[in-house]
């Protein structure tokens, strides 16, 4: 009884909040790059894509992390980049 | 040829001495021929925690700086057969060895015993360099705490970098009722962060405060709870399969007088 009341009024434990923040916190870690050089990349993308389309440039977000790699042996680095774009240029079509 | 295993963590405090102490043991217990270095010089505990504090001559530092051989500096283990300690220095500090002279060590002693057990310094400066330089596989020790998880994080991209691959997690002081009420992060939380092996899960267990202050390893005792997660332990690192041990059916008293009276628990 006492579970199934815990169950549906199930709020989020501390291990739940331990879990998301270390996530969090992991990701920058593993990165073990500058901000520098992440700027960097991030303006030479930038200028790459804007010849294509063109793009909300404040809500750019850019980050190096790991991920499983396919092959399935262990963790590789990943640049995870979410562009979100506004409107799709003409050129080359 | 011996195997050169190091017990590091990143974090101090989560246990690295102790699980050294008592998978020494366990493997001579099962007949191999171990030694274990203390490579945390300056801080040295693992012959405290051993009980063999008292019978120290000379260190690690002597034998890498020939003052001795490696024998005399050996302190064979009366209780156990086979077991060996290599003391760290007292009055150095980190950098009065070198990871060369470590790989040469390690090389030396892999002559002659089945496993040298490595514990390690807490952090990841020279100390920890040193101790991982002649290591073939590393032991991971960690506690299901954001600061203890984060450590061993940082330890095991060090481990991989420095040719060790597939470093083992071992998960010190878990507390199963907390892990039930979502208050401690549960074995696969931290299995599901750290993308590693398990060795194994020892419980958080007062046992182990009562034989240290002994200098006894829990290991040998046979009624501690996480004395039997060490032999697990143990068996696991010979390359025997054996299933972790069913925490939950260690509850408590009140746990266990609701489940014989029909309650379900919590």
């Amino acid at each position: 009884m006492l579970e199934l009341f815990s169950k549906l009024t199930r709020k989020r434990t501390s291990k739940d909040v331990a879990k998301e923040r270390l996530k969090l916190v992991l990701i920058h870690d593993r990165a073990n790059v500058s901000p520098q050089f992440l700027e960097m990349v991030k303006g030479e993308i930038i200028k790459v894509i804007q010849n294509y389309m063109e793009i909300d440039e404040e809500a750019l977000d850019i980050q190096l992390t790991k991920t499983t790699s396919e092959e399935g042996e262990g963790q590789v680095p990943a640049l995870i980049a979410n562009i979100p774009i506004k409107n799709v240029k003409n050129v080359g079509k | 040829m011996g195997e050169v295993i190091v017990i590091t963590s990143g974090k101090g405090g989560v246990g690295k001495t102790t699980t050294t102490a008592n998978l020494g043991t366990g493997l001579a217990l099962s007949g191999k021929k171990v030694v274990l270095i203390d490579a945390d010089i300056g801080l040295r505990n693992l012959d405290l925690v051993m009980g063999l504090e008292n019978r120290i001559v000379y260190d690690l530092v002597n034998v890498v700086e020939g003052v001795c051989r490696i024998k005399q500096a050996l302190i064979k283990d009366k209780r156990y057969e086979g077991l060996y300690l290599l003391p760290a220095a007292q009055t150095r500090d980190k950098n009065a060895v070198t990871p060369n002279q470590m790989v040469k060590l390690c090389d030396d002693l892999r002559e002659e015993f089945d496993y040298i057990l490595v514990d390690c310094p807490a952090g990841i400066e020279q100390g920890f360099k040193n101790a991982i330089a002649g290591a073939d596989r590393a032991i991971v020790v960690t506690t299901p705490e954001v600061s203890a998880v984060r450590d061993a994080d940082r330890v095991i991209g060090i481990l991989e970098a420095n040719e060790i691959k597939k470093p083992m997690l071992l998960i010190n002081r878990v507390r199963p009722e907390m892990v039930k009420k979502g208050d401690m992060m549960s074995i696969d939380d931290i299995i599901d962060i750290l993308a590693i092996d398990l060795i194994g899960v020892v419980p958080d267990d007062e046992n182990i405060i009562i034989s240290t202050n002994r200098g006894e390893p829990a290991v040998a005792e046979g009624k501690s709870l996480a004395g039997q997660a060490y032999r697990n332990i143990t068996r696991r690192l010979m390359g025997e399969e054996v299933p972790l041990i069913n925490l939950s059916d260690h509850d408590g008293f009140l746990t266990k007088m609701k489940k014989l009276l029909g309650f379900k628990s919590a």
